[in-house]
């Protein structure tokens, strides 16, 4: 069976669940091979054994902590010459879509990002996609080389599928431009202790009807009640209420959550390219024309201060 | 030693428009309404602050550059209006459905035969989204990518930025030459003053087609793209949902839904 090259993303070690994702995935096509790279590189592979991967190829080097993105496609060069793999994955997080991107110009194949399920097919995986702020589905494959294919968070299921998960060395020596960009500092994102935004079940929105950083306690407090991640419309990141990490939208995070809760905001199209594809959609508005309420599987035609925390003290008595 | 800065600028259709495909799949630019992408009108900002703070020797000029179809000059005229000194646009029938490598590798061809220290460019085109040209750019000019800045500078020779990623936020420092991209949280882009507009309408636009370029039509558009798109179908409009008025119950009521769908 042809072998599936898997890009890992972790932090020191710790997998983070697009990968997983993946590899399910990955399973649909052939046999996984993960790539991590990095410091705690090998102590991925329990988690990755688990979930599908046959082999791990790991590798650890200053360069890939103190340099941007170019040694991690070095190392993915060396992987895909040593698996001649029949497709090589990444979730599609910023770096990473960068890492593919030029590993394609490399190694001369074609290039799919941002897939949301994917396929095998007689001429190769296909991909679907979700575009236009999602308006439109496509389904797309590629024709040159070794289909590169990055994918959103949330597009399959994590699943178990024990496999041996061996843990082999991969010998990678960087060329020249690996270390053109050299990292100066770097700060870690301080932990809220809320589910990770694009991998979190549920979203909890505020936009520019919370009306101030102090009343985003108000969204807080239903994200809280349900283990919810907290998202943030441009205006209200704009208006300095809440941090841009938490942005939804075109250019903030793409969230395709089971649940989407969006208070006090309009429904742009900026900000549903974001979210559209969240399974269940609830809006509480104002405004009964907001276009949010085309989208909402149910809404709620309010003032967010009322609903809101009505609907937080209900859920915390359901759940008692 | 002056300032060389190509800014790479899409022309993309209006995202307010319906958009939608063409026949052979490839977006239609015909139907809908074209703008300059406005997250490349960042770039353009950030181009005009550095070339602003140059105390170099010689002078900072800026080049706007891009690759799409006549309409597109409407993007450069507008980047021209904001401060840009001149302007290429890359046009060529055979470019027709070029896919993110070809654009690429037209791009770099481009700002080579332009002549750069420094390429700028948006975070991602708002119609593709795809947000990883600038890297593609770099890894085929062979210089370093210095990408989704939310602040940059150039001293010395040396472009120096802020990277907020996913888990952290980093600095980061390359040698020029160099190709960097920046968000939208780098600072609002200005508006053309009445002054640029005219002053735009007498700066240099040159054409260049692919022979210009010395590049085969079988390496770019449709026929030379690496993926294929097979299908595209609209969404189904998401079913209408149910809409209540709150009359002081609507808390609870959005409870009994959530409940109804087991999320509580
Ligand atoms: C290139 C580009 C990229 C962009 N990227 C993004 C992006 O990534 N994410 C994003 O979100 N936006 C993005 N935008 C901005 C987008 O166009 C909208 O401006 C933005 O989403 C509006 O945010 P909002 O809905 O919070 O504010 P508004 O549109 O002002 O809506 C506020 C809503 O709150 C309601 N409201 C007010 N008070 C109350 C109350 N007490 N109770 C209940 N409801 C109340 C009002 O009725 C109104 O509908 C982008 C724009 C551009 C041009
Ligand atoms: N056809 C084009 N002409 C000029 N610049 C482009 C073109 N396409 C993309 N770019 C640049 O590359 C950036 C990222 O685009 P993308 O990878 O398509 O999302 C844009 O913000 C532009 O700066």
């Amino acid at each position: 069976m042809a072998e599936v090259l898997v890009y890992v993303d972790h932090v020191d070690g710790s997998v983070r669940k697009p990968t997983l994702e993946l590899l399910t995935l990955a399973r649909r096509i052939g046999e996984p091979v993960a790539l991590a790279l990095g410091t705690g590189a090998a102590a991925t592979a329990p988690v990755l054994a688990e979930h599908g991967a046959v082999r791990v190829l790991v590798h650890d080097a200053p360069e890939y902590a103190d340099y941007l993105v170019v040694p991690k496609v070095d190392a993915l060069q060396v992987a895909c010459e040593a698996v001649s793999p029949a497709a090589v994955l990444f979730p599609s997080s910023a770096e990473a879509k960068e890492i593919a991107g030029r590993l394609a110009v490399r190694t001369g194949s074609g290039l799919i990002t941002d897939a949301v399920d994917l396929e095998p097919g007689e001429q190769g995986p296909v991909a679907t996609q979700s575009v236009f702020a999602a308006a439109f589905t496509t389904t797309s494959r590629v024709t040159k080389g070794v289909p590169v294919i990055t994918v959103k968070p949330n597009s399959a299921p994590v699943e178990g599928a024990p496999a041996a998960g061996t843990v082999e060395p991969l010998a990678v020596t960087f060329g020249k431009s690996a270390t053109g960009t050299r990292v100066v500092s770097r700060t870690p994102r301080e932990s809220t202790g809320r589910p990770e935004l694009t991998e979190a079940a549920i979203v909890v929105s505020g936009g520019r009807g919370v009306n101030g950083a102090d009343n985003f306690a108000v969204i807080e407090a239903l994200a809280d009640s349900l283990g919810a991640a907290v998202g943030a419309s441009r205006a209200a990141v704009d208006a300095g209420w809440y941090p841009h990490a938490n942005q939804v939208g075109q250019t903030g995070k793409s969230v395709s959550p089971q649940l989407y809760i969006a208070s006090g905001i309009s429904g742009a199209i900026q900000h549903r390219a974001g979210m559209q594809t969240s399974k269940t959609i609830v809006a509480v508005n104002k405004d009964a024309e907001a276009p949010i309420f085309d989208l909402a599987d149910y809404g709620v035609v309010g003032d967010l201060f009322e609903v809101v925390p009505q609907l937080t003290e209900e859920i915390k008595k359901r759940k008692g | 030693m002056s300032l060389r800065i190509v800014v790479c600028v899409k022309y993309v259709p209006d995202a307010g428009g319906d958009r939608h495909f063409a026949g052979d799949l490839t977006v239609d630019r015909d139907d809908v309404d074209g703008l300059l992408s406005e997250l490349d009108e960042y770039a353009v900002e950030q181009a005009l602050r550095i070339a602003g703070d140059w105390d170099g020797d010689g002078d900072a000029e800026i080049t706007v550059l891009t690759v799409g179809p006549e309409d597109a000059r409407d993007a450069l005229r507008k980047a021209l209006s904001m401060g840009a000194d001149k302007a290429v646009h890359v046009e060529d029938d055979a470019l027709h459905g070029t896919d993110a490598l070809g654009t690429s590798l037209v791009l770099a061809k481009a700002v080579e035969k332009t002549g750069y220290d420094l390429v700028v460019c948006g975070m991602a085109s708002t119609d593709g989204t795809m947000g990883v040209l600038p890297a593609l750019l770099a890894e085929r000019l062979g210089v370093p990518q210095v990408t989704l800045l939310s602040e940059v500078s150039v001293e010395d020779g040396v472009v120096r930025g802020r990277r907020d990623g996913d888990t952290a936020s980093e600095v980061l420092e390359a040698s020029l030459p160099a190709v960097v991209s920046v968000t939208d949280q780098s600072g609002e882009a200005r508006y053309p003053s009445f002054k640029g507009i005219m002053a735009a309408k007498k700066k240099p636009v040159e054409s260049w087609d692919l022979d210009d370029l010395e590049t085969e039509a079988e390496e770019v558009g449709l026929a030379g793209a690496s993926s294929v798109v097979d299908t595209a179908v609209a969404r189904p409009a998401r079913t209408a949902g149910t809409v209540v008025k709150d009359e002081g119950e609507g808390g609870r009521q959005l409870a009994e839904f959530l409940a109804g769908q087991k999320f509580i």
